[in-house]
């Protein structure tokens, strides 16, 4: 596989701050990959250094094999993107902004297939609609349009769904599964959604404090089998002395705030039920949290979060 | 380019806030012709009565004063300061505005490069600037022409006064309204280097207008340590230089010369003074915003 996105000790510095230190990763072509990290790690800045509106400190950049400074629009014209939140001219139509911006990237496009990019992300209908009556959400749409208008080979997206309501989150991830598996692009997408992450991402880096924590296939970096439940009963201290006591003191992971965490496989989870009302405990709630984001917090905040079960 | 010029110029007059500074012209231009119109003896009397201790005018001669042509003279002497204010909004608005939108990440992100940005931006914002003063010409020029008619130009000066012919004023006004083009694009150009330190368009608008108004009274002020040393260097000192076009050369006799400039190397001087200001105004942009990390 060819690389799409090459980043070679990355480093750019603020004054005294290293936003982005000494950063490396490779992004593959046809990947979905997955930019993760807390607000303040360097996400944005790096994703600014790849659209050249930051200059870099130190480092080497090559986006489909050429090094990003020196050919910078040949570049730019096979990307497309969404940086933070997509801010458009308010005073001109969601057509008229998406004619204009499909102009600056160089490419001539129909009136048709400006009005099937609006289509597709759900806005033909307010086409002709001034951007200072859309909603957030539709801004975000717009934006995704906006970003695929000069059919770009790689995309990248900076926080693609906020702003959006549940079902715009399912539209855009299956927009993005979509053109990752059918029209073949490689996608760069930032997002604190880590259960979307977890949905739509091949690969992933977490960074932090402009560092790279860890870089992978997202299905070598964790077991999606394994999650943590989450155990909430009537009597948190009377359940616990009677798991400390049963057999299912293996799956014990912890306790976090006012419920008890076991860990187990999926599978585990109707036997350990059945067991729990055997045992005559009076459960309120049981579910599982998403193993990315608990190990998402493990490297990040280097715990997981969870006091140590005792005993 | 050529595309990207037009994007820009689409933008600038697809806002409703470009036509403010169209409108505001053409309020004034139509407030003082109507009162021209009305009570122009008024105004020429007030005007001549500096002059009236040595000369005696007749009333023939005060009527032949009030024509097309003073009008306009009356109306670029007091517009010529107002509109570095009007050119101030949209040349303030051209890079701050886009970080305030939030639309300059993206437009940067496209295959343009910060240069060529730039330049398309200032071309537009120069012919914003243009379209105002072909707004004000015909209003004022041809609008004054229409309403009250031509005859020969009586111009005011401290020494007295000076006639030119009927014929020898249109090509006069040409040059001069060419002149305001470029004493105005440097009031663009100064907007224009602001805007790229700013992230909202009001901060440049009232530095620029700032600055205008500082050195236009440190130029008209009469401090001798300030005639040589400050004075030549400011580019308000020559903004005013359009008014050489109607001081003419006199003969032995005292008989204006015909298609005569009094000090045309004066007026070329402060033209090339301005364009100086231009390139170093629009350079010190350019190479700053080239520089400068798209943080917005």
């Amino acid at each position: 596989m060819n690389a799409i996105i090459e980043v070679k000790n990355l480093t750019k510095k603020f004054r005294d701050i290293k936003a982005v230190d000494n950063l490396s990763f490779t992004v593959e072509a046809g990947q979905v990959y997955g930019f993760l990290g807390q607000n303040g790690a360097g996400k944005s800045t790096t994703i600014r250094m790849l659209l050249t509106l930051i200059t870099p400190t130190s480092g080497e950049i090559e986006l489909f094999g050429m090094n990003l400074s020196k050919h910078r629009k040949e570049i730019l014209r096979q990307v497309g993107a969404i940086i933070e939140r997509p801010d458009f001219y308010k005073y001109l139509t969601a057509l008229e902004n998406l004619r204009l911006f499909a102009s600056m990237s160089g490419v001539k496009v129909s009136e048709k297939k400006l009005m099937e990019q609006l289509d597709m992300v759900g806005l033909a209908e307010r086409a002709n609609s001034k951007v200072k009556t859309y909603s957030q959400g539709m801004k975000q749409r717009l934006g995704i349009a906006t970003a695929l208008v000069n059919d770009p080979g790689l995309i990248i997206l900076d926080e693609p769904t906020n702003g959006l309501d549940p079902q715009g989150i399912a539209d855009v991830r299956n927009l993005i599964l979509l053109l990752s598996k059918e029209k073949k692009k490689t996608l760069l997408i930032s997002s604190h959604l880590l259960s979307e992450m977890e949905l739509i991402a091949d690969s992933m880096i977490i960074i932090d404090k402009g560092k790279k924590l860890v870089e992978g296939r997202v299905n070598e970096l964790f077991d999606p089998s394994e999650t943590i439940v989450e155990l909430k009963t009537t009597d948190d201290a009377a359940t616990f002395e009677k798991l400390q006591q049963s057999s299912l003191k293996i799956f014990m992971h912890g306790k976090r705030n006012d419920c008890l965490l076991l860990k187990l496989h999926r599978n585990e989870v109707p036997s350990v039920m059945k067991e729990l009302v055997q045992m005559d405990v009076n459960v309120v709630s049981l579910h599982s949290k998403h193993s990315l984001e608990d190990y998402f917090l493990s490297l990040t905040t280097g715990s997981t979060h969870v006091e140590a079960a005792t005993n | 380019m050529w595309k990207l010029l037009q994007i820009e110029l689409f933008k600038i007059f697809k806002r409703p806030r470009t036509y403010i500074a169209f409108g505001a012209i053409a309020a004034i231009v139509f407030l003082i012709q109507i009162a021209l119109k009305y009570d122009g003896k008024s105004y020429i009397d007030l005007l001549l009565s500096n002059l009236s201790g040595s000369f005696e005018f007749s009333d023939e001669f005060k009527g032949k004063l009030l024509n097309g042509y003073l009008i306009c003279f009356i109306i670029l002497n007091t517009l010529l300061i107002q509109m570095p204010l009007l050119v101030a909004l949209i040349s303030g608005d051209a890079i701050a505005g886009e970080a305030n939108m939030g639309t300059l990440r993206l437009s940067l992100t496209k295959p343009i490069s910060r240069t060529e940005y730039m330049l398309v931006k200032f071309a537009a914002s120069i012919i914003y600037t243009l379209a105002l003063l072909l707004c004000m010409a015909a209003l004022a020029l041809f609008g004054s022409m229409l309403i009250f008619g031509t005859n020969d130009m009586v111009v005011m000066r401290s020494e007295g006064i000076e006639q030119i012919k009927n014929f020898d004023v249109l090509w006069r006004y040409f040059a001069a309204f060419g002149f305001a083009a470029v004493a105005l694009t440097t009031v663009s150009a100064l907007a224009f280097l602001l805007s790229v330190f700013a992230e909202n368009s009001i901060g440049p608008i009232i530095a620029t207008m700032s600055i205008v108004i500082v050195f236009t009274i440190l130029s008209e002020m009469n401090i001798p340590i300030y005639d040589q040393t400050i004075k030549p260097y400011l580019f308000t000192s020559h903004m005013v230089a359009w008014k050489g076009f109607f001081y003419v050369k006199a003969d032995a006799e005292g008989t204006t010369i015909n298609g005569s400039i009094e000090n045309f190397p004066a007026v070329m001087r402060s033209l090339g003074i301005l364009l100086v200001y231009i390139v170093l105004f629009f350079g010190s942009a350019v190479w700053v915003f080239k520089k400068k990390d798209i943080l917005t």
